[in-house]
């Protein structure tokens, strides 16, 4: 049948969770829009078909110089997001077992999945994959920032950290791809970054284990 | 130079000994690049340190510095006892056959004559035995035991390979592999260059340095020729315009003299410069001498000097003594000189002993300096920490800094080593205040001149008298002195042999020197220059390329002296009948009725070969002196003389120090320092990326080579802890000076006599003035002691010591 | 200067339009230093200073004859001077290498430069900076085999040898080639410069250098900028010229086949997302999700245990 009828009660009882505090959330979007702006400003540097890009920047010249400081912006801000963040994204069993149903997750079948704490396998995942890359990402930045680092390692190991560098940039960003795509996907979860509420419904479906805590009050950010 | 740059192409063998033309002439280098590109030429460096010209040298053999005499005699010796010698060549055109008179001999480092009290020879036993007519005695055969051929083979018998390793340094197998490698070209088909400078003439023996090598050539018969020569690569761009305009003390334009004390009057001048030939049929060109001089005075005093004044001889100073710049600055430190004008010089960055030279400016009234840049010499006064330690306070010498223009703003000419008078025009206008030298000079002389005129004086003639023909008297052009070089027909000048036939009619400028009269009808500063600017034009800005038989000659581009003839002694470029040595490198050749070829001949057009006239003709025998008679003070053949200060004893002549006839005063005699304090032999040069104390004052220059530094061994470094790019300091008996130190491969100790001896390197090119660095130089270490002929200071071979020191205050 | 038909341009960086290929001559020039002749007098940097307008620095003394002591945005040229001994002759030798551009016909400075045109290949081959598209990023410094590429504190632009590229463009030879006195540095056509090369190889092994050679390195596809060696199988002796030199892989890697790779891999990732959300649509919270929030917050506010989930 082509048309799905969806009935709803007319009275529908909406709870709201705090998922995100202002400063986490600020913090957050900071480290979203220079990692924008990173990955804009560094592909428009990586492949030719994508130098107009460093037209967003001023121009070339200003790209390059803009590049590496925003870098810096984002490690430190990074920085805060991982001290609030990290222990959250500590792995257990539940994520084994949500990693080896990865097809019901793709399929959007969580029901099939266990119940999760405040992050998915999958979050996980990202979550120290950026973390790993962007101090990859900043190691590897600085040795190539010619403006102020250069002559401080040979040739050799800057051809190495370049290459490195975009290696990991790709890599960070097909992670952020995932995660954006995320938010996107699974919808009311960019509500939960943008106003820090997720509604009931969203985190029984998403991390019933994280909404049975902050029901019995055992909140944290 | 007997030849000319562009000649070098041609040479089979080029030998850089006592010089570092790739360093101190790069442009003129390009000919020995060019014969060894496309002639298949070898290249011989001989140096103490392996240079940038060594670095493109086929072979290379290390000596020590002031030990040339030995290494030449020693080549000398291998020649004479292998038989390479180019023997028609020597016998026809050297004097090799001339008898020598009996009590002229050679014992113990000394020839006959000498007085150890006046440091000096009488030479007259250095000489020919004459016949009964006043002509030298010779024998063809070369046998008599008096002739000249054999008494130079007993002379130079002692230069055994061993004795020059002894006394050099040099490796023997090294030394012979280099006599061997020039004694091939003693075949007519094989000539061999030398190319050398200051490495030879900067001791206290140079002049026979480059006599031991002008024999070489003469013996392997490579003068006069094509691709051979004695080449003296000249300094400053115009140096060779200086002597040939006479500027030493003792010397007028052309290679005259100024006369002696002992010549008061023109009679008493001339009659020792009758020029008598001393072989039958002889050239001796300088029977012409009195045409010369002549015009040289109407030049200088016009209508005033005339037949009766005896063309104003006594005008003339009349020396009692040379003035070379040691005894200035002699004078200078003893009260005697109160005032000292320093034109386009720098003595204090450039003369031996600073603190000399430091202390006589000191003692000076006025010093005028007249130079474009702001030297140290300008500014002896000023205190700059520990590179100009004075006390300022002390110095009461007023000094007057006028600037001048450089060569790039004004108009002129330039003689470059080949004799070649290249005309330029001014680039750019001078700066600010500066003016020509010219401009000065006249100014200095008009304001003499009317003092002069105003209140009389012990001596007003030369001056008052001085002519002074200029349009424009305040500053004479370049053209108007060139013409007065050149010279002019005072009155018609007519042909000896046809009176009716003028030559030149009076107020033209002459053509050649061939006019000249010793009767006044000519003016002429510089004889050897007449030929430059005739009516035909300035012949010095001729920039014609053209080069038949591509001989490098170029004979339509610019004026050479004498006559534009590019090689001299050319006529020896083809044997007794006339016939070219080399018929692949023909110059010179009779033609049948005359002799023709690419050069101006060096002899009478039509003077046939069978008549026996020898090619040498300003010699009165008209062949070439191996044996110079009493021509030079210090020996009619050189002999080897340690430096004043050396790290051996002469091992020739044990107790003899120096060269016996060189002049040195009292107190610098005291200030030589001996071996065992100051056990390193040092030597100074130049080095390519600066000319002298100019070129730190330009940035590019002072990039390329910011700071003084010394150049030692690797042995030498270790053994004094001493680190590459470290500072060290260095001193002599005279002084002190810290550099950084080049550690290098390129310098390596020489065993002599069994020992090694070590040697410090020290270029010239550091003061207190200009872009680079502060810095010193080699002459606040260098003796006061000059050159037994021309006094030019012993730079190149002295003692010091090093030791590893901090940085100066303010590097 | 920069547009494709100004000069002749055979290659641009970061550009992916091809060049005009009827306008080539198909002439190469070249630069010949033969190493056999030079004296180290520093004519050509002291001439490539001036002609270019380039403020180098005093420096000091480091116990060397090499000043500046390496390549700088101020020298683009300057002398090496090695002290090697021989040890097959005993001999002495002080080597003296002109260092500078080689220009390779395959450049690794261009391969990795990121900004359109900042640097240019001319037909003749050239390779050319061209400042005003330059960014300063350095990547021609890891780009080139050769050390070459330096970047000015100053303006934050890359310089190095043009070979003269304006001289030549109006008919002249480099300023550092006319300086020379000795002719050690010739400049024409790259045929004739092998051919003048070869005659020089000729002489030098008649000298007893038996390996004397000219350096065209293959490895970057020939460059023009070449050095007739007396010890062509020891380039490094002349103060470290690479044996075989050639693009790094590393720097191949990265801005040859890497950065396709790479751009594919985002591109997938995109498309892969769209199709995802296309298949599977969006996973939304149902009713009953909220309900059973609702429940289970109602329960937590009474602190009851946790009630029965209730499904759909
Ligand atoms: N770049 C540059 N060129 C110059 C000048 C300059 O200042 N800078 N100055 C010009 C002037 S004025 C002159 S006079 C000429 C001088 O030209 P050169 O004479 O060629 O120059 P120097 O460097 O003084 O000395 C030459 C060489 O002599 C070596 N030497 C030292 N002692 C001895 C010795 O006893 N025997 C031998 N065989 N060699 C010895 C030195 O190691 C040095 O390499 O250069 C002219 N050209
Ligand atoms: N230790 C050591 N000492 C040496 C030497 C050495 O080898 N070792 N070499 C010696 C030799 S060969 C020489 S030639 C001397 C050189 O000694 P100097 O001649 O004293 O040295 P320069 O520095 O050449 O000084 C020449 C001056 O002339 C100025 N000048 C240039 N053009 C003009 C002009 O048109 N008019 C005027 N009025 N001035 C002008 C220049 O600015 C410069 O200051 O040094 C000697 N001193
Ligand atoms: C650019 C667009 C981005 C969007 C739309 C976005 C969206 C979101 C959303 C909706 C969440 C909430 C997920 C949840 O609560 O479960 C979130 C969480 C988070 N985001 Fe982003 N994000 C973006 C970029 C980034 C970037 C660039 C980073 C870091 C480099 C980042 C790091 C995080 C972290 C650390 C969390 C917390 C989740 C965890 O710790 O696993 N985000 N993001
Ligand atoms: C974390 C600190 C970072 C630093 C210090 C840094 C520094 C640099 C520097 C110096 C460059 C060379 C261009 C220039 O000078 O501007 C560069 C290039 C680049 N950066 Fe970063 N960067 C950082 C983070 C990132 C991140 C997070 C990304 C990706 C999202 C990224 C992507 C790139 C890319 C793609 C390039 C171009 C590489 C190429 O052309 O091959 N960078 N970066
Ligand atoms: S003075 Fe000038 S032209 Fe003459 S050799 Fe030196 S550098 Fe060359
Ligand atoms: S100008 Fe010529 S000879 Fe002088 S250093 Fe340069 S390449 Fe060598
Ligand atoms: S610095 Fe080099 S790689 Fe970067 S834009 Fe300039 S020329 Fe290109
Ligand atoms: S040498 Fe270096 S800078 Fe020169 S063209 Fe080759 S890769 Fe580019
Ligand atoms: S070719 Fe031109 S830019 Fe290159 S080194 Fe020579 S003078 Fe300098
Ligand atoms: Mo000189």
């Amino acid at each position: 049948m082509a048309v799905e009828i969806e009935r709803r009660p007319i009275m529908v009882e909406r709870t709201e969770v705090r998922r995100y505090g202002a400063s986490a959330r600020v913090n957050h979007w900071i480290t979203a829009a220079t990692f924008t702006l990173l990955a804009l400003s560094g592909l428009a540097l990586f492949h030719p078909s994508l130098f107009f890009l460093t037209d967003l920047f001023g121009g070339g010249a200003n790209t390059r110089a803009f590049h590496p400081w925003l870098g810096v912006v984002l490690i430190a801000s990074f920085a805060i997001l991982f001290v609030r963040f990290w222990s959250h994204n500590l792995w257990n069993r539940d994520d084994t077992q949500w990693t080896k149903q990865i097809g019901d997750v793709v399929k959007g079948e969580e029901e099939k999945l266990p119940e999760l704490g405040k992050y998915n396998a999958g979050q996980k995942m990202v979550f120290w994959g950026t973390a790993l890359l962007i101090v990859v990402l900043f190691a590897t930045g600085l040795v190539i920032w010619d403006e102020y680092f250069h002559g401080l390692v040979s040739i050799g190991t800057n051809r190495l950290a370049a290459l490195v560098h975009s290696l990991a940039a790709i890599a960070a960003i097909l992670l952020i791809i995932v995660h954006v795509y995320a938010g996107i996907w699974v919808k009311g979860s960019i509500r939960g970054m943008t106003e820090g509420r997720v509604t009931g419904g969203w985190a029984w479906r998403h991390h019933r284990k994280w909404l049975r805590q902050e029901a019995k009050g055992e909140t944290h950010d | 130079m007997t030849n000319a740059w562009g000649d070098i192409k041609y040479a089979d063998l080029v030998v850089v000994m006592g010089g570092n033309a790739a360093e101190a002439h790069p442009c003129g280098f390009k000919w020995v690049t060019e014969a060894k590109a496309n002639r298949g030429a070898k290249l011989i460096v001989v140096d103490p340190r392996f240079t940038r010209t060594a670095s493109v040298a086929d072979f290379y053999c290390p000596i020590r510095p002031g030990t040339d005499i030995a290494f030449l005699g020693g080549v000398i010796n291998y020649l004479l006892s292998n038989d390479k010698i180019q023997h028609e060549y020597v016998k026809a055109f050297t004097n090799a056959s001339y008898l020598v008179k009996p009590e002229f001999g050679w014992a113990e480092g000394l020839f006959t004559g000498y007085n150890e009290e006046k440091r000096d020879y009488d030479r007259s036993s250095w000489d020919y035995q004459m016949d009964e007519q006043g002509y030298a005695k010779v024998d063809p055969t070369l046998q008599d035991p008096r002739c000249v051929f054999q008494l130079m083979k007993q002379h130079f018998a002692v230069y055994t390979p061993e004795m020059v390793e002894k006394i050099c340094g040099s490796p023997k197998d090294k030394f012979l592999k280099v006599a061997e490698m020039m004694s091939e070209c003693s075949t007519p088909t094989k000539t061999m260059t030398s190319m050398y400078a200051l490495g030879w003439t900067q001791h206290s023996k140079g002049a026979q340095n480059i006599r031991g090598m002008a024999m070489i050539q003469l013996l392997l018969g490579n003068i006069g020729v094509r691709g051979g020569g004695m080449n003296a690569l000249r300094g400053h761009s115009n140096i060779q315009g200086l002597t040939d305009l006479g500027l030493l003390s003792n010397s007028l334009p052309g290679y005259m003299n100024l006369p002696t004390e002992k010549e008061p009057d023109f009679n008493a001048y001339m009659s020792t410069r009758g020029f008598k030939p001393l072989r039958p049929g002889q050239t001796s060109f300088w029977q012409n001498y009195k045409k010369f001089f002549v015009s040289f005075q109407k030049s200088m005093w016009g209508d005033k000097a005339t037949a009766e004044n005896n063309w104003a001889f006594d005008w003339l100073p009349k020396l009692d003594v040379t003035y070379d710049v040691l005894r200035t600055f002699e004078l200078m430190n003893q009260g005697k000189i109160t005032g000292y004008f320093c034109q386009g010089f720098n003595p204090l960055m450039t003369f031996p002993n600073r603190a000399k030279i430091t202390a006589g400016l000191s003692k000076l009234k006025f010093l005028v300096t007249m130079d474009p840049l702001d030297t140290e010499t300008s500014r002896f006064w000023e205190n700059h920490g520990e590179f100009n330690d004075v006390k300022s306070a002390d110095i009461q010498t007023e000094v007057f800094q006028l600037p001048t223009s450089c060569f790039a703003e004004d108009e002129g000419s330039i003689v470059n080593s080949g004799r070649w008078l290249q005309w330029h025009n001014a680039a750019v206008s001078p700066p600010g205040e500066a003016k020509a030298d010219t401009w000065i000079m006249a100014g200095l002389h008009l304001r003499i001149k009317e003092l002069y005129l105003k209140e009389g004086g012990a001596f007003p003639d030369p001056i008052v008298n001085l002519r002074w023909p200029y349009g424009q008297p305040e500053e004479p052009a370049a053209e108007e002195l060139a013409k007065e070089m050149n010279g002019t027909a005072l009155a018609d000048v007519t042909d000896p042999n046809d009176p009716t036939k003028v030559l030149v009619a009076k107020g033209k400028l002459l053509d050649s020197f061939g006019q000249m009269k010793d009767d006044g009808s000519t003016a002429s500063f510089c004889w050897i220059y007449s030929g430059c600017y005739t009516e035909a034009g300035n012949q010095m800005s001729r920039r014609d390329t053209a080069d038949p038989a591509d001989t490098g000659l170029a004979p339509k581009w610019a004026w050479a002296w004498p006559l534009n003839r590019r090689i001299l002694y050319n006529r020896a470029s083809s044997d007794v009948n006339g016939k070219p040595w080399d018929p692949s490198r023909k110059l010179v050749w009779w033609t049948g009725e005359r002799w023709g070829g690419y050069d101006v001949p060096d002899y009478g057009p039509t003077v046939k070969p069978e008549a026996s006239v020898g090619p040498f003709i300003m010699n009165p025998e008209g062949v070439a002196r191996l044996f110079t008679r009493g021509m030079m003070r210090d020996g009619p053949f050189p002999s080897h003389y340690e430096p004043f200060e050396a790290p051996v004893a002469n091992a020739i002549a044990p107790k003899i120090r120096g060269n016996p006839a060189s002049r040195i005063f009292k107190a610098d005699l005291e200030a030589l320092g001996n071996a065992d304090a100051f056990p390193y032999v040092a030597t100074s040069y130049r080095l390519t990326e600066h000319f002298h104390q100019w070129t730190k004052h330009v940035w590019v220059n002072a990039v390329l080579q910011p700071e003084f530094f010394v150049e030692i061994s690797e042995q030498l470094a270790k053994e004094k802890g001493i680190e590459k790019g470290g500072w060290v300091r260095v001193w002599s008996n005279r002084g002190s000076i810290k550099a950084k130190a080049v550690v290098t491969k390129r310098i390596k100790p020489l065993m002599v006599d069994g020992r090694p001896v070590h040697v410090v390197g020290i270029p010239q090119h550091w003061g207190f003035m200009g872009k680079t660095k502060k810095g010193y130089n080699p002459n606040s270490l260098t003796p006061f002691v000059g050159d037994a002929n021309i006094e030019t200071p012993e730079y190149k071979a002295f003692l010091v010591n090093i030791e590893p020191t901090s940085a100066p205050a303010s590097a | 200067m920069a547009s494709y038909q100004s000069l002749d341009i055979k290659r641009r960086s970061a550009s992916t339009s091809t060049p005009p290929a009827v306008r080539s001559t198909g002439l190469e020039v070249a630069k010949l230093i033969d190493v056999s002749k030079c004296i180290g007098c520093k004519a050509c940097q002291s001439a490539c200073l001036e002609w270019n307008n380039l403020r180098e620095e005093v420096g000091v003394n480091t116990g060397v004859y090499d000043n500046p002591h390496d390549l700088t945005a101020n020298s683009w040229t300057l002398m090496r001077f090695s002290e090697w001994d021989n040890p097959d002759t005993g001999n002495f030798e002080w080597l003296i290498r002109k260092d500078g551009c080689m220009h390779c016909a395959d450049p690794g400075c261009l391969k990795a430069c990121p900004s359109p045109g900042a640097i240019v290949q001319y037909t003749n081959g050239i390779v050319d900076f061209v400042s005003e598209n330059c960014i300063g990023c350095a990547y021609c410094v890891k780009g080139c085999p050769f050390n070459i590429p330096r970047i000015s504190q100053v303006d934050r632009k890359a310089y190095k040898c043009t070979l003269c590229s304006d001289r030549v463009a109006v008919g002249q030879g480099p300023a550092c080639a006319k300086a020379c006195p000795t002719a050690a540095i010739m400049f024409g056509t790259k045929d004739d410069m092998k051919e003048q090369a070869d005659r020089r190889i000729t002489d030098l092994k008649s000298r007893g250098f038996a390996n004397a050679g000219l350096y065209d390195p293959a490895g970057v596809g020939g460059t023009h900028v070449m050095y007739v060696l007396h010890h062509l199988d020891k380039p490094e002796i002349y103060a470290g010229l690479p044996k075989d030199p050639q693009i790094s892989p590393l720097v191949s890697a990265w801005k040859g086949t890497g950065k396709i790779l790479a751009l594919g891999a985002l591109a997938f990732a995109a498309v892969g997302a769209f199709f995802h959300h296309t298949v599977v649509g969006p996973n939304r919270v149902s009713e009953t999700d909220e309900e059973n929030a609702a429940d289970l917050a109602e329960e937590g506010a009474r602190s009851g245990p946790t009630p029965e989930t209730r499904t759909l």
